[in-house]
């Protein structure tokens, strides 16, 4: 079996949000960049496919050359080979397009990526990719069980969960349960020599179609200071809640 | 032309989100001087859409669409918005409505913005704020495309009562093949899901172990909300994933959200923040979570949320 993972190169979560250019560009001083953490949930399961079932594992990237150590990170990890096409990733779609030449070239079985960047939050990229190839996709993923050419999947619903059969080939958004939190792994020092030995292979963009672009941000309002209720007198927090925030 | 609203039911009624984005897709539609046009498969009732403005109806009646699949629910909408003319597509953002957009997006060669929370700031160029970096942050983002997917973002818009005397049509779609199969679906019956719910009650490692959660599930009862818990909660198996809130959980949009012994760590408040009320129940005084939140009490939540809940009854028997 032949797994691509999506590699979307993100802010750390604790990173402070700030832009610049008059407020048109992410301000990326002093910001730590990571694999975002719903690809490494599924860069985990494919891990373990291929270590169970002997698939191999390629992760992929749209985007400049800056993303290449969260790359060279996922190979650390375990991943065999990782491909990085050449362009500032900055819309979904475009990344789709460019996703989907990859798939096309590489005749992969099994497309791995995550549920949304936890930066853009854009939630787009799989399924878009889903629909310019006609693959079978399943969403908000959070089991993932394939044996010869048959996967079979578990999806998240509001208020519980659906089982989908499938065949492959198949792209999956996934997120937290396809594989557990202890299960994520650390690279350690010789993922992390091997890696550098690794193929990185860089390719041109192909279409360079965008259909949104962001003119500028904004940071939410400064919130106005909370107010403190003593703990003895709850009716005033009801009251408050009632009558204030008329939420109750 | 025209705006075409999915208005998404479950077992025959609509969810609240389909009141919302109709009533959302009311307004753009005045915005562009056109109609809205809503889209209803298998509902049982469709008129209580003309009290959120819904000019027309598209029914659809089809036993093959009993079951959601992606696939061939965003071809139906595709058949919908070219039947309509409409340029303008606008999806909930349920757990199927975000699954479907982006397919909807391709297969209508539209731009797509998700995460949306207010009435297009321009129509041309056609511009919208979204929430981005996890509602740390909104950007205006612009769609160049002809055709344009939205898909808004819960409870950002609310119900605006707007009501009309509207049509009905009834809508025959070609359902496409597809070969993904849904073999069940598995719904925790009788209890308030975080998604669609109003109230929102929040448990962290505060509680000390999952033995403590009578009183979360009490205060939760007693308000009619949905139970949720922060990340090392649910690592530490003390309550199931699906209730893990936060950047890398569940987000929370409700209007009320209820905080017990959450620290208010920055990936715990980015699923959070759009949430409109917050409140914090938390021991420590200079825990983060204060700074983010409406109201506070500095207490112990053994002490505290007894109390809260017995006052609460109270109210409600009160108010009743
Ligand atoms: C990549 C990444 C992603 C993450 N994503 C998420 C996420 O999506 N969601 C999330 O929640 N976290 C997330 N986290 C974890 C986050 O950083 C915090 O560790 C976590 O939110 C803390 O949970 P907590 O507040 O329940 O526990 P703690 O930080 O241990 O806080 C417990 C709080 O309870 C209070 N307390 C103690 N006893 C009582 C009492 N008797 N009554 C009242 N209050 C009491 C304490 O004062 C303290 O403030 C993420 C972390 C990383 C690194
Ligand atoms: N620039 C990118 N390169 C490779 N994969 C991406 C990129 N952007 C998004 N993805 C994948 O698509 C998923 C959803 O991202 P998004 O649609 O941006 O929210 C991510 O979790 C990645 O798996």
């Amino acid at each position: 079996m032949k797994i691509l993972v999506c590699i979307s190169h993100v802010p750390d979560t604790t990173s402070k949000i700030n832009f610049t250019e008059n407020d048109s560009k992410f301000d990326s001083t002093g910001v730590q960049y990571v694999i975002n953490p719903y690809d490494e949930f599924v860069l985990t399961r494919a891990m373990w496919f291929k270590e169970k079932q002997g698939a191999t594992v390629t992760v992929v990237n749209v985007g400049n050359v800056g993303t290449e150590p969260t790359l060279r990170k996922a190979l650390a990890i375990g991943a065999d080979d990782a491909i990085r096409v050449n362009t500032e990733a900055t819309d979904g779609f475009a990344v789709a397009k460019e996703l989907a030449e990859v798939v096309k070239n590489g005749g992969y079985d099994l497309i791995l990526a995550g549920k949304e960047s936890i930066d853009y939050n854009g939630g787009m990229v799989p399924g878009m990719l889903a629909a310019i190839l006609d693959y079978n996709f399943v969403n908000a993923c959070i089991g993932l069980e394939v044996e010869g050419d048959k996967a079979i999947i578990s999806r998240e619903i509001d208020g519980g969960k659906e089982v989908l059969s499938s065949n492959l080939p198949l792209i999956i958004a996934g997120q937290k349960g396809i594989v557990e939190e202890k299960d994520l792994r650390i690279p350690n020092m010789r993922g992390i020599m091997m890696a550098r030995k690794k193929p990185l292979t860089v390719l041109e963009p192909t279409t360079g179609e965008v259909t949104t672009s962001i003119v500028s941000f904004e940071k939410p309002a400064a919130k106005s200071a909370c107010k403190m209720i003593d703990a003895e007198n709850v009716d005033e927090l009801i009251n408050l809640l009632h009558n204030e925030a008329k939420v109750i | 032309m025209s705006v075409l609203v999915y208005a998404e039911t479950s077992e025959g009624k609509f969810k609240k989100s389909a009141f919302e984005v109709t009533s959302y897709g009311k307004k753009v539609a005045e915005q562009l001087g056109t109609n809205v046009v809503v889209l209803a498969i298998n509902s049982s009732d469709n008129s209580l859409l003309y009290k959120y403005g819904a000019e027309k109806i598209l029914n659809v009646a089809n036993d093959t669409l009993k079951t959601f699949n992606a696939k061939i629910y965003a071809n139906v909408i595709k058949q919908a918005a070219e039947r309509e003319k409409s340029e303008i597509i606008i999806i909930d953002s349920n757990s199927n409505g975000l699954y479907l957009a982006p397919l909807v997006a391709v297969n209508l060669n539209a731009g797509y913005t998700s995460n949306v929370i207010a009435l297009p700031t321009s129509t041309s160029p056609f511009t919208v704020k979204r929430k981005s970096f996890s509602s740390k942050a909104f950007s205006n983002t612009q769609i160049t495309t002809e055709v344009k997917v939205l898909s808004l973002s819960k409870n950002s818009f609310g119900l605006v009562e707007n009501e009309v005397s509207g049509s009905i049509e009834n809508f025959e779609p070609v359902v496409v093949e597809s070969n993904l199969k849904s073999d069940s679906i598995q719904q925790t019956s009788g209890k308030v899901t975080i998604a669609d719910a109003d109230i929102v009650v929040s448990g962290g490692r505060g509680l000390k172990g999952p033995e403590n959660w009578g009183m979360i599930e009490e205060l939760a009862d007693v308000l009619g909300a949905a139970t949720a818990c922060s990340k090392p909660v649910s690592d530490l198996g003390w309550r199931p994933h699906s209730e893990h809130v936060g950047q890398t959980g569940k987000p929370v949009a409700s209007n009320l959200y209820i905080a017990v012994g959450i620290s208010g760590a920055i990936q715990h408040l980015a699923g959070i923040n759009s949430s409109k009320v917050k409140v914090v129940i938390n021991t420590d005084p200079e825990a983060p979570f204060f700074k983010a939140a409406d109201y506070g009490i500095v207490g112990d939540a053994f002490n505290v949320v007894p109390k809260l809940i017995e006052k609460l009854k109270e109210f409600k028997s009160n108010n009743a």
